[in-house]
């Protein structure tokens, strides 16, 4: 019998609508592969088996019943842990919201539960989504399934270590900064940052509210399509929601041509600060897609230099508003201050907040804080809105020239753990492709191509496209995905290290 | 508590020239909080109107209520602003155990409404006050200190948190600063608060109810020595919550300013509580250059641009302006200027209006709240609108004088179980037995006893003097305690000896 956990969601969900396997099977496959795996991967921080095996075998029982379900229903997906979840421990990865247990669901929670796809448990990242590797977790690293000697990328780590490990065919990320992307190139999978407002943000704690997207993390472009679909759309809950119909991803994924499609290579994502064989993987693939029929242009987007720079004062800045909920008057943990007897309400604050907080996440607090001071608000916030502005215009420019663009998503492949941990602005730089897309609010896709000749692992390409054309991201990306896989003979994970041997 | 130096009003003003502003919070009266769904109804058991976002759970988003907006630019329009035809919220950025996601989110340097005006009568005399802006925000939380005597945070045991009241829709109205003569000051103050109070409350966006907190006024004030120009160091004077306070707040930080300026001290600026018992205030929190509230706009929330031909709809929708109406109600109720002037005075011109409009005659109505109304509140320094008391059951008592079944000197004990709280004037007069007595049966024996009571008055009326008939009445006034129907008592007496 086909191993379950090794079929994309597409594949999954064909079987499950022809009665081939039943969801309490696939569920239990994907727990089992768990069970075997994550003690090395540590991809979950909560992992759910019996409300999952409950949803998948309602789910069975409803498709028994001959009712009309959801494309994916039944099929198991990992949700990042930043994402509300009623009854489910949602902490972000943070000490301070160790135990919490929220009462309600974010919208992308309701509308899978909705769908019927059986929850396994959240995943890991860095804590409260601020880092490149999670290793900032307050709940101990995630390991890349490739080299476990490795981290998996951040903050989304544990997700797409999850998709990686075969642990999950579907899972949910968060990318403020290229929080899907980069882990998903780090780690050879799919991830997709939608256009801003194309997912509703309620429920997802918030790290930097113009900023944060959440998107799929898959094995495959037509499973990111598909769970895409599935949790986007407007969402009267959140005011930012975008009120428009929704790009057609799904047909534009299964469309997978481009020919006659203007691509666009970004001068300054490339060549130097860019590992020699993430440059190698990434032109390959451009030239693939020339010789499908892809027009191939260099394009310049001149405000990018300032960019990096923006992104680490708007994010800090809004994170420093958005984490000051956490006071430990509410919810979350309440440490009482050393030494004090009678402490006041600032005092036990200041505990909790020294107590339950890591180390980045106090310094992006102070950062943001100092950023919106009085007196530093111009220089600083103002300006970096002003860099934004200028960078939303160099893509419009570029987008009149080209249909997509496109960038290696990491500038280098997966890292030793620890190797960048002392070092927050060589890790800051990690995000310098994909942290365009969020400033300007434009969706990005990144997708394996191949492994760096230097050390075997996984390399990403990075597409970008103008706001709401997600759908012209899924399908250069399909195309581009069918090629790849027709020279290697099969998807690229398949060439991934086996973890329960390697054990 | 420190002692303060107070110099009296009159010779504070001789050598400075008193400078205010004012900011008016206003509580709307949508169904539903600012940013959520939740309900507002005031008085609820606590923490009972709460979800995700009023109580900032991680994750939650706010949404602005279309109805609050809607609310802010009729404010706007009345109060002669500009309407902002793109605005954005802001995060206004600061803890307290009692705002939920430690910032509030307001507008900053893009209200919804900017640069107007409104015109306030004192003594006959008008005085404009320019408003500088009308702004959006949401209310906080309230605490509840246990354990303490004061009520205050020191001293207390522990503290209790209710997020009802977080997220309901305010308005801000924030006045330039304000120079009028030192006289007159905080007597504009209090006709300002006054005329703000009427024009929103006419406009049904507000219960305008200073005691229930619905309307909440802040006090500026510094003062300046006479023939300076620049400006002295200001207190900010939080929550006064009556028409009077307001007032006498002005009143007692002009004297305590001199007090200080006197000395050769310095002013702090700080915000201070007014205390109504004594009509003091004390020290809050101090104020400095250094509150830096981070102000930046809300990424959460879309910006609000409300079209042009929907502010025109809204305009079109605005009552008559208060001028306009008070002149239309002085001539169909026909009071004199001086009346006219009096119950404006007083705050009690939305109080005659609507006692009239539930069936009294205008000069009953004026006869009741700026007598014996006026009178109570005096003597309880509070204001008209917080008795106790409302114009529907006026006009009640009003229409059961008029039926003979009460006279004026029982309503006084009408309103008294009125206000205590008894239940309807009806109610009132079955629970204390105030029924006026006609019956002749009952007030032909009380008449025989006065009359063998008092043998001399009763000789005088059968020797023809009918002016001896008031003691008589008297008497069976006393021993009826006062329930008799005085003029059947001297048709009975005068039938009886003549």
């Amino acid at each position: 019998m086909t191993d379950l956990t090794k079929l994309s969601a597409a594949d999954l969900a064909g079987k499950l609508a022809r009665k081939e396997v039943s969801s309490v099977e696939a569920t239990q496959a994907q727990l089992d592969r768990i069970a075997a795996v994550d003690g090395d991967v540590h991809a979950f921080l909560h992992v759910d088996a019996e409300g999952a095996l409950a949803t998948a075998a309602d789910i069975d029982a409803r498709r028994a019943a001959g009712e009309g379900l959801h494309g994916l229903a039944g099929v198991p997906i990992a949700v990042k842990d930043i994402v509300a979840t009623k009854g489910m421990p949602t902490t972000c990865g943070s000490k301070i919201l160790d135990g919490w247990i929220p009462p309600y669901d974010a919208t992308i929670t309701q509308r899978i539960k909705a769908a019927g796809l059986p929850i396994l448990g959240k995943t890991n990242m860095d804590e409260f989504a601020m880092g490149s590797s999670t290793e900032h977790s307050a709940y101990g690293p995630t390991r890349n399934p490739w080299d476990r000697d490795r981290i998996p990328g951040g903050s989304g780590g544990g997700s797409a270590a999850a998709v990686a490990a075969f642990e999950a065919a579907l899972a949910i990320g968060t990318d403020t900064g290229g929080s899907i992307r980069q882990p998903g190139a780090l780690t050879g999978t799919v991830g997709v940052k939608p256009t801003y407002g194309g997912v509703s943000r309620y429920g997802l704690v918030a790290l930097a509210s113009s900023l944060d997207q959440a998107g799929p993390v898959t094995r495959t472009v037509l499973d990111a399509a598909l769970l895409h679909e599935l949790m986007g759309g407007h969402d009267p809950m959140d005011s930012t929601s975008i009120d428009a119909p929704a790009p057609l991803v799904v047909s534009a994924a299964r469309r997978a041509d481009v020919k006659g499609l203007k691509i666009g290579i970004v001068k300054e994502l490339g060549g130097e600060g860019f590992q020699a064989g993430v440059s190698a993987r990434f032109h390959e693939a451009v030239e693939l897609l020339t010789s499908a029929g892809a027009e191939v242009v260099e394009v310049s987007l001149p405000s990018l230099e300032y960019a990096l720079a923006a992104y680490y004062l708007v994010m800090p800045s809004e994170a420093s508003s958005n984490l000051a909920r956490f006071d430990a008057m509410r919810y979350g943990v309440r440490v009482p201050p050393a030494g004090a007897d009678d402490p006041s309400a600032e005092q036990v604050m200041a505990s909790s907040r020294d107590a339950g907080f890591g180390d980045e996440v106090k310094r992006r607090i102070i950062v943001g804080t100092y950023a919106l001071s009085s007196g530093y608000y111009d220089a600083y916030y103002g300006s970096a809105q002003k860099v934004r502005t200028l960078l939303a215009r160099d893509f419009a420019s570029a987008f009149e020239q080209v249909d997509v663009l496109v960038s290696p998503t990491s500038p280098t492949t997966a890292w030793q753990l620890g190797a960048k941990l002392d070092d927050p602005l060589s890790m800051y730089l990690q995000d310098v492709a994909t942290i365009p897309a969020n400033l300007a609010g434009i969706p990005g896709l990144s997708l394996p191509v191949g492994l760096a000749e230097e050390d075997g692992l996984p390399v990403g390409l990075q597409f970008l496209a103008p706001q709401q054309a997600d759908d012209r991201l899924y399908n250069a990306g399909a195309a581009l995905e069918k090629l790849l896989e027709d020279q290697w003979g099969g998807p690229m994970l398949a060439q991934a290290p086996d973890l329960e041997v390697a054990r | 508590m420190t002692t303060e130096t107070l110099v009296p009003v009159d010779e504070a003003l001789t050598r400075f020239d008193p400078v205010m502003g004012l900011e008016i919070h206003i509580e709307l009266n949508t169904a539903t909080k600012m940013f959520c769904g939740c309900p507002t109804e005031f008085g609820a058991e606590p923490n009972t109107q709460v979800c995700p976002v009023c109580l900032a759970l991680p994750g939650a988003l706010p949404v602005v209520n279309a109805k609050a907006i809607e609310s802010a630019i009729r404010i706007g329009l009345a109060l002669n602003c500009e309407i902002a035809e793109w605005c954005r919220f802001a995060r206004k950025n600061y803890f307290y155990p009692d705002m939920p996601k430690n910032f509030q989110t307001s507008q900053y340097d893009e209200p919804i409404a900017f640069d107007g005006h409104v015109d306030v009568e004192v003594d006959g005399e008008t005085y404009r006050i320019d408003i500088e802006r009308a702004h959006m925000e949401e209310d906080t939380g309230k605490s509840l200190h246990v354990g303490g005597s004061t009520g205050r945070i020191h001293g207390a045991d522990f503290s209790l948190v209710d997020y009802n009241r977080a997220g309901i829709p305010l308005i801000e109205i924030v006045t330039r600063t304000i120079e009028v003569p030192g006289d007159k000051a905080a007597a504009v103050a209090r006709a300002y608060v006054s005329y703000v109070r009427d024009l929103i409350g006419g406009l049904g966006v507000s219960d305008v109810r200073m005691d229930q907190g619905s309307l909440r006024a802040d006090v500026n004030l510094s003062l300046k020595p006479k023939g300076s120009t620049t400006l002295g160091t200001r207190s900010e004077t939080k929550n006064v919550n009556s028409f009077r306070s307001v007032e006498r707040a002005v009143r007692y930080e002009i004297s305590r300013h001199a007090g200080i300026l006197d000395e050769g001290g310095s002013v702090l600026q700080e915000t201070r509580h007014f205390h109504e018992d004594t009509g003091t205030t004390s020290s809050g929190r101090e104020k400095s250059d250094a509150d830096d509230y981070r102000y930046f706009p809300e990424p959460d929330l879309a910006p609000v641009s409300p079209s042009r031909e929907w502010v025109e709809e809204l305009r079109a929708t605005l009552p008559e302006p208060p001028a306009v109406r008070r002149a239309r109600l002085q001539a169909d109720w026909g009071f004199s200027d001086l009346e006219m002037r009096d119950t404006i005075g007083a705050g009690a011109l939305q109080l005659v209006a609507d006692t009239i409009e539930a069936g009294a005659t205008p000069q009953a109505a004026r006869k009741w709240w700026l007598g014996e109304m006026a009178r109570r509140a005096n003597e309880q320094g509070a204001d008209l609108d917080s008795l106790g008391i409302t114009p529907l059951q006026v006009a009640e008592i009003q229409k059961l004088i008029d039926a003979g079944r009460i006279n004026d000197k029982l309503a006084r004990s009408v309103f008294d179980g009125v206000i205590a709280g008894e239940g309807t004037p009806e109610e009132v007069i079955v629970g204390r037995q105030l029924e006026v007595v006609s019956d002749d049966g009952a007030l032909g024996e009380a008449v025989d006893r006065a009359i063998a009571g008092d043998p001399d008055a009763a000789q005088k009326i059968r020797d023809g003097k009918q002016a001896a008939a008031g003691a008589l009445i008297g008497a069976v006034m006393k021993e009826m305690r006062g329930q008799a129907d005085a003029g059947r008592v001297r048709e009975l007496i005068l039938e009886k000896l003549t």
